[in-house]
């Protein structure tokens, strides 16, 4: 064979694999872009704020972290066909399938409020009224569902995952310091050593990467799109390429932020694009537009996660290739979730603050169950035969898993007395 | 009343469905489960002190 030969045959073979990754990609991106929702780019915002480019190599350090969690509820969805909540009722019974799902309704719908938080500050700032804001997302998020077809709200929810990616030219528009970054952050360090506030601010960075409902939605993805056991291999590559971009997106913010608001007290991240405004309007204008972007796939994927949940459990039909006749009580359970979360941020004087600390306190509750609940499900070799986690898997996921549990729950009892670290 | 009656027997349906657990009850799995119910039993501790603490100051 020639070199052009060869060379022809090597092209064909890479593009027979993109196109199939193409086809099976969708979960894994979607789940790990909506990871950085409305408090995901708070957070990032404030971090860059409060420690420059410090902290961007704690950041790169959460690709792995993210990718070995979610990974296995590809495994687990194509080889059962069963979403989180299903496999835990019948995997544990039924007093922990209820604790689960109960706690899950309660974290999804507080953490959907927060995205309306966020999405009415976001197009606040351009002048759209909050309660305009709540019936455009609404409308918005309806019509995507109601389409009747995985494949579609899939493709959507991508184009919404690219406006993500607007934090990116953001970051070169501010005309960072290559070498300030490098120097800075991809070197381990704790500016100003391990302070409370520091360790508090790490506690967050992984709070937001790592929440309860991506467990439940990657899962119930992959089921709903029909993925099989031939398709893990490109789930997973999918699931990589997304934690990849999760934490991109991250550290571009925490460019954006840390060159043009060091130091700036950032409380949430409609704050940091107000300000970033004054210094230009574009990259304010990004961030705002961002936000809103994160707070909305935060939401399509959180209201879906719960209305999957529920379906499983309650045996109605619960997939987005079913029509509102044939699973009414899906689109139901999706649209009350959706409206009354979307209600709060209308009320004045809403306890908004207290949602918050609300979603950190419940979450740390649901999140240990589920990350336990998902590597002994990963063991059980008579159901997952020889996808069941390796020693090497179950050292490395168990490490991550311990790590999130003891650090989550720092967070979150930190969160309930704020004193008790000082 | 009649809603509320056939919500009752779905869920007693459930939890008769998935009274009995598939997973098999090895040493690391009980241990596991045990773990957890002590974590979330503190938690829930900490959660009801917090709350009286916040009524008592209201």
């Amino acid at each position: 064979m020639d070199f052009f030969s060869v060379l022809y045959y090597r092209f064909k073979k890479v593009w027979k694999a993109v196109r199939l990754y193409l086809v099976i990609a969708g979960p894994g991106l979607v789940v790990m872009i909506a990871d950085n929702d409305a408090g995901g780019i708070t957070t990032y915002a404030a971090t860059g704020a409060k420690y420059g480019y410090h902290l961007i190599w704690f950041l790169l350090l959460l690709i792995p972290v993210a990718y070995y969690v979610q990974e296995m509820t590809v495994r687990l969805g194509a080889v059962t066909k069963r979403g989180h909540a299903e496999a835990i009722f019948e995997s544990f019974g039924a007093f922990w399938g209820w604790f689960s799902l109960l706690d899950l309704m309660i974290v999804d719908w507080l953490t959907l409020v927060t995205e309306f938080v966020g999405m009415t500050a976001a197009l606040g700032i351009f002048g759209v009224p909050a309660w305009l804001t709540v019936v455009i997302v609404v409308l918005l998020m309806s019509a995507l569902v109601l389409n009747g077809r995985y494949w579609t709200w899939e493709k959507i929810a991508l184009g919404f995952c690219l406006i993500n990616l607007i934090y990116i030219p953001a970051a070169f528009m501010v005309n960072p310091s290559i070498s300030d970054i490098v120097g800075q952050g991809l070197i381990p360090n704790f500016p100003g050593g391990l302070t409370n506030e520091l360790f508090f601010l790490l506690m967050a960075n992984i709070g937001t990467t790592i929440a309860p409902w991506m467990l439940f939605f990657q899962q119930s993805s992959v089921v709903d799109k029909g993925l099989l056991e031939k398709d893990i291999k490109m789930g997973k590559v999918d699931t990589f390429i997304g934690s990849i971009i999760t934490v991109a997106i991250a550290v571009f913010i925490v460019v954006v932020t840390g060159t043009l608001l060091q130091g700036v007290p950032i409380d949430d991240a409609a704050t940091a694009a107000k300000l970033l405004m004054k210094t230009n309007q574009y990259i304010g204008a990004f961030m705002a537009i961002g936000l809103f972007d994160a707070g909305l796939l935060g939401a399509i994927c959180i209201s879906l996660a719960s209305s999957w949940a529920f379906g499983e459990i309650f045996g109605w039909a619960h997939s987005l290739n079913t029509k509102v006749k044939e699973a009414p009580w899906f689109y139901i359970s999706f649209f009350i979730t959706l409206v009354t979360a979307g209600i709060v941020p209308l009320i004045p004087g809403a306890p908004l603050v207290l949602i918050t600390l609300f979603v950190q306190v419940v979450a740390v509750t649901l999140l240990p169950a589920a990350l336990v609940f998902l590597i002994l499900l990963l063991n059980d070799k008579k159901t997952m035969g020889e996808y069941a986690n390796t020693p090497l898997q179950n050292m490395v996921s168990t490490t991550i898993v311990v790590a999130i549990i003891t650090l989550s729950t720092l967070y979150g009892v930190s969160a309930l007395f704020p004193n008790l670290f000082q | 009343m009649r809603a509320i009656n056939q919500f009752l027997s779905k869920i007693r349906e459930i939890n008769k469905r998935y009274a009995k657990p598939t997973v098999e009850m090895s040493r690391a799995v009980k241990l596991s489960l045990t773990i957890l119910r002590i974590y979330l039993f503190l938690l829930v501790v900490l959660m009801i002190y917090k709350f009286i603490t916040v009524i008592k100051v209201v």
